[in-house]
């Protein structure tokens, strides 16, 4: 099929009523909105920015060979989607997977619908675009072919890569129709007919390999950090140490010195709260990366680190534990938690840290710009191609549609790479240099030193138990930085979006709940991070509730049945949560019958209650976050000198239908050794405004040795007629609190501080 | 000048002596299939070998390469072993993002050269040098254990 065409009236922005009811990252993607009050609320993909687009002339192409092109509009950062997303397509369309080509699209939302890869949203947001994309394609192949062979429309069938005519036998490949298919009108969306799930042949199966795999073993495969151009210039960035700092003076003769080294560019600062924008600082251009490198540490810079400076974490350990002991802001009250606190049999208390993270995806960020008669090419590793896309023209001074984003791999992205401000330096280097094509890469030392950090929160949790233990109280002061500080001045309490993950929407069957969140001052740059508010939520709650299963004498997946309550659905109003992941609150109630199976199945799987030899235990967790129903059970072994080892993980997830089951499995396998990670190691801590870890050695990651030994996934079988839920962040927030309760159950110590590193020593 | 054996063929060099493989081999040779993750030989994403044994090129200068012969991920296939890791981390599945995927098969070429039926402790040892962000570990061991199957064995 011949010239993509742009579909009408394919701007589907969400317009939210208030600064603070976002969907998805809105604002944080650069582009809030005011609606006009009479615009009825728009949830899922029609929510986003762009929303989506299903015009088979966009996404498909089928060349004179018959082999099928589908474009893939989302980043692919290690969850498949660039198998996933045409797959979807290709068996709509009866197309032989064999004979597709996948082609990525560069940052154009209008063009092809919201592109912005995060929040666990690709498949559950395109899974019915892309079938009616494919299934549009089919029926203009069937025209086609119908109008060929002068038969009823209804008499021809697409099947493998061929209409087929059954009464006359005849048949005609997907290739020799293709011209005349695309002169087809593209069939109404209400009359397009979609394929009985029964008859997929890809979907649900987790039979076909990977795309880009041969790729990615044989070093053929294209990241970021991989763009070559001619004449191209490499580019390292010395960026102030602390948040909100500045350049006073850079002395940069030695740096020229260097061997290779060709200029030293300053980089405009952007003021706190920085938004996507560049830190500032000053870049190293050079004839190769390590040339850059050297002559990066041989500048003389004086730095002003301005007011955050200050900012030690230890010491904000400390205020945010005296703010987590008073009261703070009410998001959500129900019942009357003072009155059921004064007549409850027994108190108990409890208080979690969680502390800053790095994304530390194995490719750092890597963008190369080139700039040719005042239009600007940018090859990057982004997860927001179209935010990177709006924020280089805004840099440049150029319009958006000046400016070509390509995407490449992402050698994972974990939320960092939704941030452009690594393409935006690249830009603004090549600017610098006349045009020229420059490669910006960061060091691991840049990345984790200059990330957008996870928050950093205590969870203060109270409960009254009755005299059978049952819990009829329960308070909860969560206590961290938003992700908001980073984008918006004085921005002090989580916003809606972040308590809405796995603080005020806990769907348990406690009578008296009261939920407060303090304030908390950001001193860094705050950001999401795989499951985000999640990891800290989670694992105080999940904890908490182990932790009263104990008090009470009561087994912790019983007493975690009891707590959830009967199966019923929520709606999310009722848990005071007006964002719900951005999704409808009638398709999407919270279903804890859905959120029990997944606790009940994993416990089966696990053989919960099993005995188990000296220095072993079971722990177990459940979370619902991304409109997905996760549940684990983590097996650890602890040694006489307090070394761990994690044997087996088992996880059950109830995330609607799949697409993919295998790559499913494996989000779920790696959410168990990055919520390993999370509990056993990861910890980023500032003093005098700077962070503390530079590498890998002081910022440890879970390596083979440390990782569970077994994994084993549990899906729940879902129907294709309901509403999907994510894949991508889920699988992480109950591994942390499912592995501490774990070690409560081997060894009697609770673990309420995370990492745990040597906690376990004697 | 420096000049280094890459894949069978030998480079002249226009780069200090004490420039690190990696950057020699991914910006002036264009062999990108070697990553950087670390520069500091901490995370394996480098991981090539010279003569057979695994190096970190991120911390390799090109003079300690000397008349050594330099093996990437793009001629590992070339060798038996090699050839089926590759085959079985597709076939398993094993990439996510697939960063660190050639540093992984080359470190898990050179552990099952030498020891070609490695334990859990032996693959655990040989591969906990490098990272992977993904988490891919569980199918990595898998991966590792079939192609041993495939070529392992008494010699």
């Amino acid at each position: 099929m011949s010239t993509p065409v742009i579909l009408a009236n394919v701007s589907r922005r969400r317009f939210l009523q208030g600064a603070t009811a976002l969907g998805g990252f809105v604002l944080a993607a650069g582009l809030p909105s005011v609606g006009r009050a009479a615009d009825p609320p728009k949830y899922g993909a029609d929510g986003m920015p762009n929303g989506w687009v299903d015009d088979p002339l966009v996404f498909v192409a089928i060349a004179d060979d018959g082999t099928v092109t589908i474009v893939c509009h989302r980043s692919e950062m290690g969850q498949g989607v660039r198998t996933g997303m045409p797959m979807i397509v290709a068996d709509e369309l009866e197309a032989d997977w064999k004979r597709v080509r996948v082609m990525q699209a560069p940052g154009d939302e209008k063009r092809f619908g919201n592109q912005d890869t995060d929040g666990s949203r690709s498949t559950r947001h395109f899974f019915e675009p892309m079938r009616r994309c494919g299934a549009a394609a089919r029926t203009m192949l069937e025209a086609a072919a119908a109008e060929r062979w002068k038969v009823p429309v209804a008499e021809v069938e697409a099947k493998n890569h061929e209409v087929v005519h059954a009464k006359s036998g005849r048949r005609a490949g997907y290739g020799s129709l293709a011209k005349a298919a695309a002169k087809q009108p593209v069939p109404a969306r209400d009359a397009v007919r979609l394929k009985d799930p029964s008859k997929f042949r890809y979907i649900g199966k987790g039979e076909l390999k990977l795309l880009d795999a041969r790729d990615m073993v044989t070093g053929k495969a294209q990241y970021g950090i991989d763009t070559r151009l001619p004449g191209m210039l490499y580019a390292v960035v010395a960026r102030p140490p602390v948040y909100g700092g500045k350049l006073v003076s850079v002395d940069s003769a030695e740096a020229l010195k260097v061997p290779g080294v060709v200029k030293v560019v300053e980089i405009e600062p952007s003021p706190a709260p920085a938004h996507f924008n560049p830190l500032g600082g000053v870049a190293v251009v050079a004839r190769n990366t390590w040339a850059a490198i050297q002559g990066r540490r041989a500048l003389k810079i004086v730095w002003d680190d301005g007011p955050n400076g200050s900012y030690d974490s230890t010491a904000f350990k400390a205020a945010m534990e005296e703010s987590a002991r008073k009261p703070g802001k009410v998001v959500r009250d129900d019942g009357n938690v003072t009155t059921a606190m004064e007549g409850a049999a027994r108190k108990l208390d409890a208080e979690y840290y969680i502390p800053h993270l790095a994304h530390a995806p194995m490719e750092p960020p890597a963008a190369t710009a080139r700039i040719t008669q005042g239009k600007c090419e940018v090859w990057g590793c982004v997860q927001s191609p179209q935010a990177t896309r709006d924020l280089v023209a805004k840099r440049l001074g150029i319009a958006p549609s000046d400016v070509t984003v390509h995407v490449t791999l992402l050698g994972g992205g974990f939320g960092r790479k939704s941030k452009p401000d690594f393409a935006i330096e690249a830009a603004v280097v090549s600017k610098a240099m006349e045009g020229k094509p420059v490669k910006l890469t960061w060091t691991r030392e840049d990345d984790l030193m200059h990330t957008y950090f996870h928050t950093v929160s205590v969870e203060h949790l109270e409960a009254g138990l009755d005299g059978q233990g049952r819990t009829v109280a329960w308070t909860h002061r969560s206590v961290a930085p938003t992700i908001f500080s980073t984008f918006v001045e004085g921005a002090k309490h989580e916003a809606p979006l972040e308590l809405a993950m796995g603080v005020i929407n806990v769907p348990f069957a406690i009578p008296n709940i009261r939920i407060e969140n303090p304030e908390a001052v950001a001193h860094t740059r705050i950001g999401w991070f795989r499951a985000v508010s999640n990891i800290p939520h989670a694992f105080a709650v999940q904890s908490f509730v182990a932790e009263l299963a104990a008090a009470a004498g009561r087994d912790p997946k019983d007493y975690l049945l009891e707590i959830i309550g009967p199966a019923r659905q929520i709606k999310p109003a009722d848990l005071q949560d007006a964002w719900n992941h951005g999704e409808s609150p009638e398709r999407y109630p919270v279903d804890t019958g859905r959120l029990r199976r997944v606790v009940e199945t994993v416990a089966r799987e696990a053989g919960w209650g099993r005995s188990l030899p000296k220095g072993r235990g079971l722990g177990i967790a459940a979370h619902y976050s991304f409109v997905s129903y996760v549940a684990s059970v983590v097996e650890v072994a602890v040694d006489d000198k307090g070394v761990m080892t994690i044997p087996r993980v088992d996880i059950a997830i109830d995330c609607g239908a799949t697409v993919n089951p295998d790559r499913v499995r494996a989000q779920m396998q790696g959410a168990a050794v990055m919520g390993v990670g999370i509990a056993t190691l990861g910890e980023m801590t500032f003093k005098g405004g700077r962070a503390e870890q530079e590498n890998f050695h002081t910022y440890e990651v879970t390596r083979m040795a440390g990782a569970p030994l077994d994994t084993r996934v549990h899906i729940i079988p879902g129907d294709y007629s309901k509403p999907m839920g994510g894949v991508g962040e889920p699988g992480v927030p109950p591994i942390a609190p499912a592995l501490c309760n774990a070690i409560f159950a081997a060894t009697g110590k609770r673990i309420r501080r995370l990492p745990i590193r040597d906690q376990l020593k004697a | 000048m420096a000049s280094v054996t890459v894949n069978g063929r030998r480079h002249e060099l226009n780069l200090p002596d004490s420039t690190p493989l990696l950057w020699a081999l991914r910006d002036e040779l264009g062999l990108t299939g070697t990553k950087y993750g670390c520069g500091m030989a901490l995370c394996g994403a480098c991981t090539v070998h010279v003569d057979g044994n695994p190096v970190r090129a991120c911390v390799t200068p090109i003079a300690a390469v000397g008349n050594g012969k330099v093996t990437t991920i793009e001629a590992i296939g070339t060798d038996r072993v090699g050839r089926a890791l590759q085959a079985a981390w597709v076939d398993l599945g094993v990439p996510q993002c697939g960063y660190c995927q050639a540093g992984q098969i080359m470190a898990a070429t050179a552990l099952l050269r030498r020891s070609p039926k490695p334990t859990d402790a032996e693959i655990d040892e040989a591969m906990s040098g490098n990272i992977c962000r993904c988490g891919t570990y569980v199918r990595l061991r898998a991966a590792i254990k079939q192609a041993a199957a495939q070529t392992g064995g008494p010699r």
